[in-house]
């Protein structure tokens, strides 16, 4: 009996905070659509500070939510994703977003991982081609294959 | 022999990365600000809501930026530190309340001190936006020519005080 209020007030929470959650969706949706689109795609590219492994679209920490206010405010101006964007590096630098760009400094990030996969693949090749030269084909004698091919007819 | 160290030397190398990791702090991002001229604003202050503060009026001084608030766990650490710094009066700190209301900042100061020449409110944190504030406290040392010469990410602490804030105050203050 006690389980059960125990799961109805769960139940009671988890409604109330659906309710929640739509209630702040239906705030941020006052705005034309193309800007509402703009901002969800904006701030899944930009990285919250604060929690720095969630975009801000994911984040709820209070300087994401400012950041996407101040989105919404330039993105309702009619300033473009590059813009906006660059607005945000000119402040927080690089590390704001998601997908760094190819610089001097990020080359290796950018590179590193098809560097790793091309020593890979040299080293496979390498080793592939001395195991072809160590390994010699040693045909059966003539006894052998009878050998094999009694065993093989003995299993079926 | 020597075809089995080949796998020891990657070994290490990525030991000597990982281990090098261990002492990054990977909340400290490195401000573009750094080198640019101070955001402009124009805000309140906190003793006196009907006057505004600028930067333009600390041209031609050394001066530093702290933002604060007193929601702020690291603050509490910081704030003797800061409180100590005033009393040198070596330089002028400017305070940034972060997101803060005047009556808690107002206590704060009353309880722990005082150390700013002006504090500022920045109820709304846009001003911290333009300054690239992502945690407080942070603390901004600007050069006589209104230019942001360094950044400090975190508590002021003692160490950085006497390591790297003032000699860098004493010699923007010789420029």
């Amino acid at each position: 009996m006690k389980s059960l209020l125990f799961f109805r007030i769960i139940l009671a929470l988890f409604l109330m905070q659906s309710v929640m959650v739509f209630a702040q969706e239906a705030q941020s949706l006052q705005s034309n659509a193309a800007v509402e689109a703009q901002v969800q795609r904006l701030s899944k590219e930009l990285r919250c500070l604060v929690c720095q492994n969630q975009t801000i679209a994911d984040s709820h920490a209070g300087l994401a939510e400012d950041l996407k206010l101040e989105i919404r405010e330039m993105a309702t101006k009619g300033m473009t994703d590059q813009a906006i964007v660059d607005y945000l590096v000119a402040r927080y630098g690089d590390f704001v977003r998601y997908r760094p760009p190819l610089k001097l400094s990020t080359v290796l990030l950018w590179l590193g991982p098809f560097a790793l996969l091309l020593a890979g693949g040299i080293g496979l090749f390498l080793m592939l081609r001395r195991r072809q030269k160590i390994m010699v084909d040693t045909p059966l004698s003539a006894d052998e294959a009878r050998k094999v091919r009694e065993l093989l007819n003995k299993e079926s | 022999m020597k075809r089995a160290l080949i796998p020891l030397a990657i070994f290490l190398l990525v030991v000597g990365f990982l281990f090098k990791g261990l002492f990054l702090n990977p909340r400290e991002v490195p401000s573009p600000l750094v080198g640019k001229p101070t955001p402009q604003f124009s805000l309140p202050r906190l003793d006196n809501p009907e006057t505004v503060f600028s930067p333009k009026e600390m041209l031609g001084k050394v001066w530093m930026l702290n933002a604060w608030a007193s929601w702020c766990p690291a603050c509490i650490e910081e704030h003797p530190v800061l409180v100590s710094l005033a009393k040198t009066g070596l330089v002028p700190l400017v305070g940034l309340d972060y997101k803060d209301t005047r009556q808690d900042a107002q206590r704060w100061l009353d309880e722990g001190g005082n150390p700013y020449t002006v504090t500022v409110m920045d109820v709304d944190g846009r001003v911290g936006i333009d300054y690239g504030v992502y945690g407080v406290p942070e603390t901004y040392v600007i050069d006589k020519a209104g230019v942001i010469a360094y950044k400090q990410i975190g508590p002021v602490t003692v160490e950085a005080l006497r390591d790297t804030i003032i000699p860098l105050v004493k010699r923007l203050q010789a420029q």
